[in-house]
C-alpha cells in the first residue's frame, strides 16, 4: 500500500486538489496499484499546489503543482515509487523553502491528516495540555509569560500579561475567545492552522481555559472560511468524543468546552470588541475601552481574546517550555512568526521564522522576488492598515519595535509585495476606501473621515489645490489616528501617510487606471 | 426662564469608594467609576460632547470629549474613561483643540447649513459644539458624498438621501440632519426598552432606522419620546416645536394620566404650551415619559372643551350657557330642595381621582360639612379599594410599600394582573431595565402581555390563569412555600403576629390549598405554580407589582391580603427591592383616597365614627359632622333607582362609561332630580346632567397629585383656567350657596389645612414640596423628608397579620349559554374612558376598541380577524371587531373601554368585591357571535350622543 498525500487546504482545493485526488485514485485502480490517499494539511508552498507527496523509504517525495492532466503521466513515470518527473521536487524535507524555516507552530503542516487525533498525538499533539493539566493556573500563565509570546493578531500585547489579568479577575464565569476573523489582505496563517491542524488550536484554547479558569471558549471564524469552519467543527466533535473537551478532561478536575461561531461577514468583526458583540448576537460594533475585555469581555465576563496564532503557539510553549520558545527571536519580539507572503511574489506561501529575519530575506530568499520579475517597489506589511515600505527598507528586521520605529507594523505577519507598476496614490485611496466600506460607523473620524479621505486624495491627484489638500489630508490623518475609537480608523492613516511620504511623486499624476 | 437640567454626560457611579483627581489643575473627589467627563462637569468644566448624555451608558463615538492624561499616551475619551486616583487631566490643549476641530469639520461636512431656518435653532448641541470648538471653515467643501441633498452636483439622484419621516403624529425624523450619534437608538434600548431603533448600514452608510427602515409609525416604536429627547440635533423634533419655535420659559408640573405620576417641564411661549418634556429630577420618572404624558396633551385645548357653566331643566333639553352665579345658584337650590323633600341623605357626591388633592379635599369637605352627610365616594371604589382594605388589614397602611426606584434592586419581580408596558409604561421601562440586568420574572395574567415576552424580556414563569382564580394561585404558592420549608422563619417570628400565623398555617397547609388541587381550578400546571413559588421564595429580594387584575374581582380584597401574606411569609417587605405594590390606575387615585373620599373615612383613613377625630374636623371646619358612614357609589345607584337618593355632584369622573352595568347606572342617573357634573367635556354622565360646571385641565390646576408610590408631586399652574375659576373655587362657591362658609385664598392654604388635620401629611406644604421636589407620605416628625420605603423594621400596624384567604369562586359562572370569560383592560395609547386621549392624535394607534379572542375560540364560531362580533352577557350586549390573537388563552376574551360607543360596561355585571364593592370588571361570562350590526344599546347611545349633548345657540 502506497501512501499518497493530497492536501485538503483551501489553497489546494482552489486549484483542484479534490479532482487531483480523485484522478489519482482512479488512475491507481486503472494501473492496479494499491494506494492510500491521505488528505493532509498543506506545507504552505502555495505556488506548488496541488502539492502531492508520495511516501518512500527515503522519506516523502513531492510533486507539484499537479493538475488532473498530469496524473496519468505521473503514474506512467512511476511517481508512486518516488521516481523523477518534471514536477518532482525530491525529498520534501530537503526543500530549502521548508528546511530554512523554524517551524514551531507549523511543525505538523503537511505531515498529518488534520482530523486524525491519533496522527496529532503521534506528532506531539496534546503533550502541552497533558503538562498543563498537572499545573496550577498561575504556573501556566507564568510559563506563557516566560515564553515572551506577544499577541499575534497584530497589536503584540504580551499574552502572559493578558492571561494574568483574566486569571486574577474574580468571576463566576470566564471565557476564551479565539479571534479567527482573519480579514487582512494577504494573510492566511489562521486559516491554515484551522484547516490543517485544528487540534492544536483546540489544545491551545483548552490550556488557556485551564490557565485562567475559563470553562467555555468560542472560535469566531469568518464566514468566508467554510472549510476552516467545517474542519474546526469536526475537530471539536472528535475532541469532545475523546474527552479532550468537555467535563473533567482526561479524568482531571478541569472542564472546558468550545463552540465554533461563524462570523457575520464584516471586516470590523475582527476587531476584538466588535467580535464580542457579534458573538453575543449583536451588530458588530466596536466597544469603547475601558473596560478591557480581560475584565469585562464576552457577556460582561472576564475574557481572554487571542488570535489563532497566539493560541496555536501555546501547545509548543507548554510542551517544550517557555524558555524553548523564548530562545527564538530578537529584542522584545520572541519566538517565531508564521509570515505570509502574498501579492506580486513568485513563491507565495507560509514562512515561519524567528523574529529578526529581514523583509528582504523573506521576499527574495523565500519568495523568490516578484512574480512578474519586475523590481519590488513597495511592500505592505501587516494587512491593509499596515505601512507601505520601500525597496530601500527591505533590510529591516521583522521585529515589533523596529517596525514601530519606522512607523510601520509587523501586524499579523502578512507581507504583500508590489512591483514597479503600482500606483501608490491609488493604494492610498484604496486604504481610505477600504475603511469607508468596512468601518463599523460608530466613531466620527472613521465613519466620515474615511469618505472625506478618498475625496481629498482624488482632489490631490487631480491637482485641485494640491498643497492645501495635502495639508488637509495630513490633518485628517491626525484626527483619525488620535481620534478614532479602534485600530480600524486609527491605523488607516498608516498606509495613506506612508504612501504619501515614500512615494510623493505618484500623487502628482493622474491615477494609472481610472479610479473606482 | 427655561429650565435646563445639568447634563453630566454619563451616568452617576454608585460606588462608596471616593477617588481624588486633578482636572485642569483643580482637585475633585468623586465616587470610583465616575467618568472623567462627569467629574469635570461636577467642577463646572464642560468638556465638548455630542454622543454622551447622562441618561445613557457612555458610548464613546463622537470623539469630541477627548482629553489628555498626564503620563498616559493618546487622547482617551473622557466619557468612557473612569477617574483614577491622582491622575492629572487636561481638558483643553492645542492638540485637543485641533482634534475637536477636526472632528467637527467632519460632522459639518455632512450636515445641512440651514441653521437659521432649522427647528432646533437655539436648542442644538451640534451648533453649540461647532461654536465651542471654534470651527471656522469646512475645508472638505460640501460637494462630497453626503446625506443632506436630494440630488448631487451634476443633478443625479443622491441615493443616500432619505426623505423626512412624518409618520408619527407628534414628531418628525429628518435623516438629513442626523449625526449618527446613536443617542436615539440607545435611548430606545436603555431608557425605554423597546428596541425599535437601530443603526442600519456600515461606515458612511450608517443611518438610524426605525424597525426595518419602515418609518416610525409602522415600526415597533411606542412613541415614548425618549429618542426625541435624546437627539442633540433637529433630526428628531416635536412637530409642535417645528410649528411654534423654541419655548421661552418652562414650569415643572405633574402628568395627569396614570398613577406613575411623571414630572414634566411644560415648555411655554406665553401661555401656549410648546412641548412637554419629562423632568430629569422627577422622582417617579427621572426623565422618562410615555406617549400620553409626553405628547397627548392636545385635549386641553380641544374644541370640545366646555368653558362656560350650563344648566337645563330636563336632560332632554338643550344645554343653556349661564353665568357661574346662576349655575351654582341653580345647583344649590335644587340640592337644598331635594334635601328638604327627601332628607339630608338624599344627595351626595363623587370625587375625582384626576383632580388634585386640594380639589378632592374641598369636595369631600363640602359634602360632609355643607351637605351634612357622608355620601361621598370616589372612583377608587371601582379600581383599588381592595388595595386599601387588604394592605390596611395586613400591614396597617392603605398604600403600596415601595418607591418605583426600589425595583432597581429586586432580584425577582412578580407581576400580577397588571400590564405595565401599556398601563404604566414609565414604570415598565424601569422594570424592564432591571429585568435586562438579570432579575427574574413571574407573570400571573390570562394574557400573554408584553411582559411575558418582548425584546430582551422573557418571563421565567407565566401563569396564564383563568380570570377569577387569583386567590387559588396565591394560596397554592403560599402552600408550596410553607410545605417545602422555604418560608423566612426569623422574619415571621420577629415581625408578625404569631397567633395569626399559626391559625393561617393550619389553613394554608390544607391539601385543598395545594397547587395540585388549586392548579386545576386556575388552569395552571401545578409544577409551574411550584416553580414560581420557589423562585419567589428563594430567588433573592422579591417584589410584587399588581394592577386591577387583582382588585377588580369578587375576591379582590382577599387577593390583596393573599399577596401580603406571601410577602410576609418570605420576608419580602421592609427593604428596597421588595414589597407589595399596587400600580395605581389614575394620576391621583392614591391622593383621592388619602383625602377622605370614602363614605366611612375622613382624610388619612380615619373612621367617621371616631369621636376624637371627628371633633378635630368639626373644630377646624366649624360644622357638625355625621358619625354614620354614607353611601358607596353602588349604594347611591341602588338608592337612586329606589327613589331615596335624588341628587349627585360628580367631579371629573365618567360613571356612565366607567362603571359596571351601564344600563343600571344610566337608569340611576335618569332617576335623579339634580345631577351636577364638573368636567372638561360633555362626557357620558353629562348626558344625564342638569348642571354642567366646566373644569380645568391639569395645565390650569395648582395643587398636588399623589402617585402610586405615595409621592406627593406639585401640579403647578402653567396657564390660567380657561373657564375663569379654579375647581376648588367652584366647589367653595357651591358650598357657600348651600349655606356653608368655605373659603381659601389659594390651594396652598388647602394643603395647610390637610396637613394640620392629617397625621401622615403633617410635614407637607407647598413650600416643602418646592424645596424637595416631592414628598412620599407619611411625612411627619419621625420622617420629615417622607418615607420612600414603608414597614422598615416594624409594620405600621405593629406586627404583620396573616389573614385567612380562602378561595371562593365568583358567582359569575360560564355556562353553555355564556361559555367565554370577558376580561377588560387598557392599551398604551389610550387612557381610561378615553375622554382625554380620544381627543388627541393618539387615536392613530387605537381608533376603536376591539375584542381579542383566541384563534380556537374564533374558529369554532366562524369568526375571522377584523369581523364585527356581538358580545353578550347576562347584562347586555355590544358589538366590536374581532382581533384574533394568541395573546389570549382559550376561553377568555378581552377588550378595552376607551371609546364610549364600545359599551364595554354594558356587558359587565354588578358582582363586586365582598369587602369593598369594587366591581368584578375582570370576569364576565359572555358569548361571542358573528354580527352584522351594532347592538341596540349602541343605537341608543348614538341617539343620546346626538340629543342629550346639544347646546342651545345664543
Amino acid at each position: 500500500m502506497i501512501k499518497i498525500y493530497v492536501p485538503r487546504d483551501s489553497a489546494a482545493l482552489a486549484v483542484g486538489a479534490d479532482a487531483v485526488a480523485k484522478a489519482i485514485a482512479a488512475e491507481a485502480i486503472k494501473n492496479n496499484i494499491s494506494v492510500q490517499i491521505i488528505r493532509n494539511s498543506s506545507r504552505g508552498m502555495a505556488w506548488l499546489e496541488t502539492f502531492v507527496e508520495v511516501e518512500t523509504a527515503q522519506g516523502r517525495v513531492g510533486y507539484g503543482p499537479v493538475t488532473t492532466g498530469d496524473v496519468q503521466r505521473l503514474f506512467a513515470a512511476k511517481f508512486h515509487e518516488g521516481a523523477k518527473h518534471q514536477l518532482s521536487h525530491g525529498l520534501v524535507e530537503q526543500l530549502p523553502y521548508l528546511k530554512n524555516q523554524e517551524r514551531l507552530t507549523f511543525a505538523r503542516a503537511g505531515l498529518t491528516d488534520p482530523i486524525s487525533l491519533s496522527d496529532y498525538r503521534a506528532h506531539g499533539g496534546y503533550d502541552g495540555l497533558e503538562k498543563a493539566l498537572k499545573l496550577k493556573g498561575a504556573e501556566i500563565v507564568a510559563e506563557v509569560t516566560a515564553s515572551g509570546l506577544r499577541g499575534r493578531g497584530g497589536a503584540g500585547f504580551p499574552t502572559g500579561i493578558k492571561w494574568k489579568t483574566v486569571h486574577d479577575a474574580k468571576a463566576d464565569q470566564k471565557y476564551i475567545c479565539c479571534n479567527a476573523d482573519e480579514g487582512d489582505s494577504g494573510t492566511f496563517a489562521d486559516r491554515m492552522v484551522m484547516e490543517g491542524d485544528p487540534f492544536m488550536l483546540i489544545e491551545g484554547m483548552t490550556i488557556a481555559g485551564i490557565a485562567v479558569g475559563a470553562t467555555k471558549g468560542y472560535v469566531y471564524i469568518r464566514s468566508e472560511y467554510p472549510h476552516a469552519i467545517a474542519t474546526m467543527k469536526e475537530a471539536v466533535e472528535i475532541a469532545q468524543a475523546a474527552n479532550w473537551l468537555g467535563n473533567n478532561i482526561q479524568g482531571t478536575e478541569h472542564s472546558f468546552d468550545l463552540e465554533v461561531r461563524r462570523g457575520a461577514g464584516a471586516y470590523i468583526c475582527g476587531e476584538e470588541t466588535a467580535m464580542l458583540e457579534s458573538i453575543e448576537g449583536k451588530r458588530g460594533m466596536v466597544r469603547a475601552k475601558p473596560p478591557i475585555p480581560a475584565l469585562q469581555g464576552l457577556f460582561g465576563k472576564p475574557t481572554v481574546i487571542n488570535n489563532v496564532l497566539s493560541l496555536a503557539a501555546i501547545p509548543f510553549i507548554l510542551a517544550k517550555g517557555g524558555a524553548a520558545y523564548q530562545n527564538f527571536g530578537m529584542g522584545r519580539s520572541r519566538g517565531t512568526l508564521p509570515f505570509q507572503l502574498a501579492g506580486n511574489i513568485k513563491h507565495g506561501g507560509l514562512v515561519e521564522k524567528a523574529f529578526g529575519v529581514t523583509l528582504g530575506q523573506l521576499i527574495n530568499d523565500f519568495g523568490g522576488g516578484t512574480f512578474t520579475g519586475q523590481p519590488v517597489r513597495a511592500v505592505q506589511v501587516g494587512g491593509p492598515l499596515g505601512s507601505y515600505l520601500t525597496a530601500q527598507q527591505l533590510d529591516l528586521p521583522m521585529d515589533y519595535e523596529t517596525f514601530a520605529a519606522n512607523t510601520a507594523m509587523v501586524g499579523h505577519g502578512g507581507v504583500v509585495v508590489f512591483d514597479d507598476s503600482v500606483d501608490m496614490a491609488e493604494q492610498a485611496r484604496f486604504a481610505m476606501e477600504f475603511c469607508a466600506i468596512e468601518s463599523c460607523g460608530k466613531c466620527t473620524p472613521c465613519r466620515i473621515g474615511s469618505t472625506r479621505g478618498v475625496e481629498t486624495i482624488d482632489k490631490i491627484v487631480a491637482g485641485d489645490n494640491r498643497n492645501g489638500n495635502i495639508a488637509l489630508l495630513e490633518d485628517l490623518c491626525q484626527t483619525m489616528t488620535d481620534g478614532s475609537l479602534c485600530a480600524m480608523g486609527g491605523l488607516t492613516p498608516m498606509p495613506v501617510l506612508s504612501a504619501l511620504k515614500n512615494f510623493p511623486e505618484d500623487f502628482t499624476t493622474p491615477y494609472s487606471v481610472a479610479a473606482e | 426662564m427655561l429650565i435646563k437640567e445639568t447634563d453630566y454626560g454619563t451616568l452617576p457611579s454608585k460606588s462608596a469608594v471616593m477617588v481624588t483627581l486633578e482636572i485642569d489643575g483643580h482637585e475633585i473627589t468623586v465616587p470610583e467609576g465616575t467618568s472623567i467627563m462627569r467629574a469635570a462637569m461636577e467642577l463646572g468644566t464642560k468638556i465638548p460632547k455630542l454622543c454622551a448624555t447622562d441618561s445613557l451608558n457612555s458610548f464613546g463615538s463622537c470623539r469630541l470629549c477627548l482629553v489628555e492624561v498626564e503620563g498616559r499616551k493618546g487622547t482617551p475619551a473622557s466619557c468612557t474613561t473612569p477617574v483614577a486616583p491622582g491622575i492629572k487631566v487636561r481638558t483643553q490643549t492645542d492638540r485637543l483643540a485641533d482634534l475637536r476641530k477636526g472632528v467637527m469639520e467632519l460632522y459639518i461636512s455632512d450636515h445641512p447649513l440651514d441653521c437659521l431656518t432649522c427647528a432646533a435653532n437655539g436648542d442644538c448641541e451640534l451648533q453649540d459644539m461647532a461654536g465651542a470648538v471654534g470651527l471656522r471653515d469646512v475645508r472638505y467643501g460640501y460637494a462630497g458624498d453626503n446625506h443632506t441633498t436630494a440630488t448631487r452636483q451634476g443633478g443625479e439622484e443622491n441615493f443616500r438621501f432619505k426623505e423626512k419621516d412624518e409618520s408619527n403624529p407628534y414628531f418628525t425624523f429628518d435623516p438629513a440632519k442626523c449625526i449618527v450619534c446613536s443617542r436615539c437608538v440607545r435611548a430606545c434600548e436603555e431608557v425605554q426598552g423597546t428596541f425599535a431603533l437601530t443603526i442600519d448600514g456600515r461606515g458612511f452608510a450608517s443611518h438610524v432606522s426605525a424597525g426595518m427602515d419602515e418609518g416610525f409609525l409602522n415600526s415597533e416604536c411606542v412613541s415614548c419620546g425618549a429618542c426625541v429627547q435624546a437627539c442633540p440635533t433637529a433630526t428628531l423634533t416635536e412637530k409642535s416645536v417645528i410649528q411654534k419655535g423654541q419655548a421661552e420659559h418652562s414650569v415643572v408640573t405633574t402628568c395627569a394620566y396614570c398613577g406613575v405620576g411623571c414630572s414634566f417641564k411644560a415648555e411655554m411661549k406665553g401661555d401656549d404650551v410648546v412641548r412637554m418634556v419629562p423632568y430629569k429630577d422627577g422622582g417617579a420618572n427621572e426623565g422618562h415619559s410615555c406617549v400620553k404624558g409626553r405628547f397627548a396633551w392636545g385635549y386641553t385645548t380641544h374644541k370640545d372643551r366646555i368653558t362656560s357653566p350650563m344648566i337645563r331643566d330636563k336632560i332632554t333639553d338643550p344645554w343653556k350657557e349661564v353665568s357661574w352665579e346662576e349655575a351654582i345658584g341653580h345647583a344649590a337650590t335644587r340640592f337644598k330642595d331635594i334635601q328638604s323633600k327627601y332628607g339630608r341623605g338624599s344627595i351626595g357626591g363623587i370625587t375625582s381621582s384626576r383632580c388634585t388633592n386640594e380639589e378632592v379635599y374641598v369636595v369631600q369637605k363640602m359634602i360632609r360639612a355643607a351637605f351634612h352627610n357622608n355620601n361621598v365616594d370616589t372612583c377608587a371604589r371601582v379600581c383599588h379599594s381592595p388595595t386599601g382594605y387588604g394592605l390596611s388589614k395586613t400591614f396597617g397602611t392603605s398604600a403600596g410599600t415601595q418607591d418605583f426606584k426600589s425595583v432597581d434592586e429586586a432580584d425577582v419581580i412578580m407581576v400580577i394582573g397588571a400590564n405595565p408596558t401599556d398601563g404604566h409604561p414609565v414604570f415598565a421601562s424601569r422594570m424592564k431595565k432591571r429585568l435586562r440586568g438579570g432579575a427574574k420574572l413571574i407573570v400571573v395574567d390570562p394574557r400573554k402581555t408584553d411582559s411575558v415576552r418582548s425584546p430582551h424580556i422573557k418571563a421565567d414563569f407565566h401563569l396564564p390563569l383563568m380570570p377569577g382564580t387569583n386567590v387559588a394561585i396565591i394560596n397554592a404558592m403560599a402552600h408550596t412555600i410553607l410545605t417545602e420549608g422555604l418560608e423566612n422563619k426569623s422574619f415571621i417570628a420577629e415581625r408578625c403576629d404569631g397567633e395569626e400565623f399559626t391559625r393561617w398555617t393550619a389553613f394554608i397547609r390544607e391539601r385543598n390549598n395545594s397547587p395540585e388541587v388549586l392548579g386545576l381550578i386556575a388552569g395552571v400546571d401545578a409544577e409551574v405554580i411550584r416553580g414560581a413559588a420557589r423562585l419567589y421564595a428563594s430567588g433573592g429580594k422579591a417584589a410584587i407589582y399588581y394592577g386591577l387584575g387583582v382588585t377588580e374581582h369578587s375576591q379582590g380584597s382577599t387577593m390583596v391580603m393573599g399577596m401580603a401574606n406571601l410577602a410576609m411569609l418570605t420576608g419580602n417587605i421592609g427593604q428596597r427591592g421588595m414589597g407589595v405594590n399596587p400600580l395605581r390606575g389614575q394620576n391621583n387615585v392614591q391622593g383621592s383616597c388619602d383625602m377622605g373620599s370614602f363614605p366611612h373615612e375622613f382624610p388619612g383613613y380615619r373612621h367617621v365614627s371616631d369621636d376624637v377625630v371627628r371633633q378635630q374636623f368639626e373644630t377646624v371646619w366649624n360644622a357638625e359632622l355625621d358619625s354614620e358612614p354614607g353611601l358607596r357609589i353602588p349604594n347611591m345607584f341602588d338608592a337612586a333607582v329606589e327613589g331615596t337618593f335624588r341628587g349627585i355632584y360628580v367631579q371629573g369622573e365618567d360613571i356612565a362609561q366607567s362603571d359596571p352595568n351601564t344600563n343600571h347606572v344610566t337608569h340611576a342617573l335618569e332617576s335623579m332630580e339634580c345631577v351636577v357634573v364638573q368636567d372638561l367635556f360633555l362626557n357620558e354622565t353629562a348626558a344625564f346632567a342638569h348642571v354642567f360646571l366646566p373644569g380645568t385641565s391639569f395645565l390650569e390646576k395648582d395643587g398636588t397629585f399623589t402617585n402610586a408610590e405615595r409621592r406627593i408631586n406639585r401640579v403647578r399652574q402653567v396657564k390660567k383656567p380657561m373657564q375663569g375659576k379654579h375647581e376648588w373655587q367652584v366647589v367653595c362657591d357651591l358650598a357657600q350657596a348651600m349655606g356653608y362658609d368655605m373659603r381659601y385664598n389659594n390651594s396652598s392654604e388647602i394643603m395647610d389645612e390637610i396637613a394640620a388635620l392629617t397625621p401622615t401629611f403633617k410635614g407637607v406644604s407647598f413650600a416643602r414640596l418646592d424645596e424637595l421636589g416631592s414628598l412620599q407620605w407619611p411625612v411627619n416628625d419621625a420622617a420629615p423628608d417622607g418615607t420612600p420605603i414603608m414597614h422598615i423594621g416594624k409594620f405600621v400596624r405593629g406586627l404583620g397579620r396573616f389573614m385567612i384567604t380562602e378561595y371562593v369562586a365568583t358567582n359569575e359562572r360560564t355556562t353553555r349559554e355564556f361559555p367565554l370569560i370577558l376580561t377588560t383592560g387598557r392599551i398604551l395609547s389610550q387612557y381610561n374612558v378615553g375622554a382625554q386621549t380620544r381627543r388627541t392624535e393618539n387615536v392613530k394607534w387605537h381608533a376603536e376598541d376591539v375584542l381579542e379572542i383566541h384563534p380556537h375560540d374564533a374558529e369554532v364560531r366562524g369568526i375571522r380577524h377584523g369581523q364585527l362580533v356581538s358580545i353578550a352577557s347576562r347584562m347586555g350586549a355590544t358589538s366590536l371587531r374581532a382581533d384574533v390573537t394568541e395573546r389570549m388563552v382559550q376561553g377568555v376574551v378581552y377588550t378595552t373601554f376607551h371609546h364610549p360607543v364600545s359599551g364595554a360596561n354594558v356587558i359587565t355585571t354588578e358582582f363586586s368585591d365582598w369587602a369593598t364593592n369594587c366591581p368584578e370588571y375582570k370576569v364576565t361570562a359572555v358569548q361571542v357571535t358573528l354580527s352584522n350590526r351594532q347592538s341596540d344599546w349602541q343605537d341608543e347611545w348614538e341617539v343620546r350622543e346626538r340629543e342629550n349633548k346639544r347646546v342651545a345657540a345664543e
